[in-house]
């Protein structure tokens, strides 16, 4: 332990701990912008300098580390002058019209030119040449608001194991992009959205369907209906100044029935519908490989999440074959709505309008695929992020805080808490779970509360077993068999995990991939600022969202058995085949 | 005007002498094989392809990207950082005119804008026939001269952005400056 004084405030902290870390125990803020959580501070921005007794000049606090009985002034005048003169700086190169930017409110820059009472900008500085990317169908670049903080590059190459996103060039002239400062689509991005949740400023946002809903929603002609992932649940309430991990399940219906949706439904009830689909295609996997002895693909992966697949296709496409042909929640929805739901009211396919709201920004890319549509009609119009969901409940004035709670519209709106927790890591393992081992046995799943515990939480790649006993007949193959499963999330994880399969094989059955870290509660679409500590309180909001109900497995929820008995027949069936799945394809880089 | 036609063909010719450009590649392979599981070994990479190429072109950096497993990102990253490496042909004349403040106030942008005009083409590119590259320069230590234009390694002061149509026609006939050896 070191000794340590900041701001005449004394305290011991840990050898190898950075004046940042020990004025953070302390209490004490100061302001960081190129600095991003568990990742190496590049002391890019200069907007962290704290004054040091003895030093020379004032210090970047984030890459500097506490030395035995060091001094640290975080608030004295020079260093009040100089973090001041720095964003100064910064606003003198930016361009960007604040009331018209879409980050006008959460904007860390905006904000900390607020905090240092910045009152005008003493520079005249060059600005960069604007140039806005929005060519691909889930995010915009503006290249003239970027600040250059660099945490772009670290989430999309460190965090996500991509390497999309570089500086170019030197000096001033310096573009974080893509190669060649081309766009973003002519490099293999996989529309993940990290580098838009993480952004400080407006540079990197969602590509918005705002006007597109309102226009679907005027129209009295069509039939507009919304789903929502599990996540929105746990995160929209921070848009409202609630605490993250408030629930406000009732509350996002209320104001999506305010704001003019048909239906309210949920992309819970697909995610129920998934688990009958994906764990049959497990199974039916199992059987072929134990007992036909049949060359087949396991383990098997999931495929719920969409940047997943695309990161699959650009550098894996070995593992295609292995990646369940269930189409996402998001995607079976789309298909339910405008097949089973639209015969059920009388309107045609494309009468139906269906939005989603989602967590993520690839579920716009996911939604525009032309595998994604049946008999040329898409399954999904227009996908929000929870961002943009927020954005619409304000514009129309919703005073979301006094909405009453009130509940999803049937039939698409029930689900069990197995749905839920598809939004977090390891969530839709254990849905799978719950389902597999109760069909299997007969009994239902042997873990406490019936949560697995191991793999939970925000570990990279997590791993359990599971020895089957007591198997019924038809699955007497499986009587003994240790079901291996692993769980990752983030992708640079993946990538560890995959290269590791690829060199050592697998001793795995089944495999979750969520793209994004936490899960889908951390999102690209998701609420902005998103770290470990937010992550973590919506995980165990959705945990108790979960455990809130009665109806905690996918495969007794009524109103599924409803739609297989009244329309799909059977999971794997020949109607789920043409609505539900899907396939892959290898991509070049 | 005087058509930009090169004085002897210095590159491109059809004899023997020039290797293919499948020689090239299996030069750069050989340049990767050797580099690759060295620290440190993408910038030598880079520097040792750019001397077999005579630039960076795109097919040679996604090349190398993947032989060192990165990404075409990261590797354009690398070499546009240090001016050394270049993404396109080099001509035959660098042409850097001074924007240093001193040249700047003295009519250096009016100088730029007429290469500009006269070899149309933008800064950091090279006329089609690889004759002229067009830079910038930050003070090149002649402010008394300003403002100054470096072709090559020869300093022309002074430079009068109606006088710049003239320049260019001398350099061409070889009259004007000292054609720099070609890198090893
Ligand atoms: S990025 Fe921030 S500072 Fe820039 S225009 Fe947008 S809100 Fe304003
Ligand atoms: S969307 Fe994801 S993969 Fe694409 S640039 Fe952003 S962080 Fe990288
Ligand atoms: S795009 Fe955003 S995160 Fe990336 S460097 Fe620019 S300001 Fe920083
Ligand atoms: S946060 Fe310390 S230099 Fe950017």
């Amino acid at each position: 332990m070191l000794n340590v004084t900041i701001n005449s405030q004394k305290l011991q902290v840990p050898e190898g701990s950075t004046i940042l870390q020990a004025a953070r125990q302390a209490g004490i803020k100061i302001p960081t912008l190129c600095n991003v959580e568990k990742r190496e501070a590049i002391g890019a921005c200069r907007v962290c300098l704290v004054e040091v007794e003895g030093a020379r000049t004032l210090q970047a606090s984030c890459s500097t580390p506490v030395s035995e009985n060091m001094v640290v002034h975080t608030n004295s005048a020079p260093a009040r002058a100089a973090r001041r003169q720095v964003v100064e700086l910064l606003l003198s190169e930016h361009d960007g019209d604040c009331p018209t930017c879409s980050r006008s409110l959460d904007c860390e820059l905006r904000a900390l030119a607020d905090e240092m009472g910045v009152a005008n900008v003493p520079f005249e500085g060059v600005r960069a040449k604007p140039h806005i990317d929005g060519s691909t169908p889930a995010l915009v670049r503006d290249n003239a608001k970027c600040i250059k903080c660099r945490r772009c590059v670290s989430v999309c190459g460190e965090v996500q194991g991509v390497g999309a996103l570089f500086p170019q060039g030197r000096g001033f002239q310096t573009v974080i992009g893509p190669a060649f400062t081309r766009d973003l689509d002519s490099v293999a991005c996989v529309q993940c959205g990290q580098c838009a949740a993480i952004c400080p400023v407006g540079a990197i946002t969602e590509k918005t369907a705002i006007p597109q809903v309102w226009k679907a929603i005027e129209n009295p002609k069509l039939h507009v209906v919304v789903q929502t992932a599990p996540a929105i649940r746990a995160a929209l309430g921070e848009c409202f100044g609630y605490e993250p991990g408030t629930r406000v399940t009732g509350k996002m219906a209320a104001a999506l029935r305010r704001l003019g949706f048909d239906g309210v439904f949920d992309t819970n009830f697909t995610a129920d519908l998934t688990i009958l689909e994906e764990g049959t295609e497990l199974l039916t996997r199992l059987k072929k490989a134990l007992v036909d002895k049949l060359p087949v693909a396991l383990p098997m992966f999931t495929s719920c999440s969409p940047g997943w697949i695309n990161f699959a296709e650009f550098y894996f496409p070995q593992f295609l074959p292995n990646i369940s042909t269930c189409k996402s929640p998001q995607q079976m929805f789309g298909a339910v709505a405008k097949s089973y739901y639209a015969q059920k009211i009388g309107r045609k396919p494309e009468e139906i309008v269906v939005v989603s709201v989602m967590p993520c920004t690839a579920k716009k890319f996911e939604a525009q695929r032309p595998e994604m549509s049946t008999n040329g009609v898409p399954d999904v119009d227009y996908v929000l992020t929870t961002r943009e969901l927020a954005k619409m409940i304000k514009e129309a004035g919703i005073d979301f805080k006094s909405l009453p709670d009130e509940p999803m519209d049937a039939p698409l709106g029930l689900s069990s808490g197995a749905a839920d927790i598809f939004a977090n890591t390891g969530g839709v393992m254990e849905a799978a779970l719950r389902t597999a081992y109760e069909i299997v046995t007969g009994r239902e799943l042997p873990v406490d509360n019936l949560h697995v515990k191991a793999i939970a939480g925000l570990g990279g790649v997590k791993e359990a077993a599971l020895t089957i006993e007591g198997a019924k007949k038809e699955w007497s193959f499986l009587e003994g068999v240790e079901l291996k499963v692993a769980v990752s999330h983030g992708l640079g994880n993946t990538r560890r995990l995959l290269e590791h399969i690829k060199a050592n094989g697998s001793p795995y059955h089944f495999i979750e991939v969520m793209t994004c870290p936490g899960g889908c509660i951390g999102g690209g679409g998701q609420p902005r600022f998103t770290d470990d500590s937010v992550r973590l309180k919506r995980i165990s909001a959705i945990y108790s969202e979960d455990e809130s109900k009665k109806m905690r497995k996918s495969h007794e929820n009524p109103d599924i058995q409803t739609l297989y008995k009244e329309f799909l027949g059977r999971p794997l069936g020949e109607k789920s085949h043409h609505l539900l799945h899907t396939h892959y394809a290898h991509r070049e880089k | 005007m005087t058509a930009l036609s090169a004085p002897a063909a210095s590159r491109g010719c059809a004899c023997c002498c020039e290797p293919s450009e499948a020689e090239l590649y299996v030069r750069l392979d050989e340049v990767i094989g050797e580099y690759r599981d060295k620290p440190g070994g993408l910038i030598p990479a880079l520097q040792t392809a750019q001397s077999v190429f005579g630039y960076l072109p795109e097919p040679v950096i996604r090349k190398i990207a993947d032989g060192f497993g990165k990404t075409v990102s990261e590797v354009t990253g690398v070499v546009t950082f240090y001016s050394f490496f270049t993404l396109h042909p080099r001509g035959k004349y660098l042409v850097r005119v001074c924007l240093g403040t001193a040249c700047y106030v003295r009519g250096g942008k009016e100088v730029l804008d007429a290469f500009k005009k006269r070899l149309k083409i933008d800064v950091g590119e090279t006329t089609p026939d690889r004759q002229f590259s067009l830079e910038v320069g930050r003070c090149f230590g002649a402010c008394g001269m300003a403002p100054v234009v470096m072709v090559n390694d020869t300093v022309h002061q002074r430079v009068k952005p109606a006088r710049v149509g003239e320049l260019v026609n001398r350099i061409l006939a070889g009259g004007a400056v000292a054609v720099e050896k070609e890198q090893a």
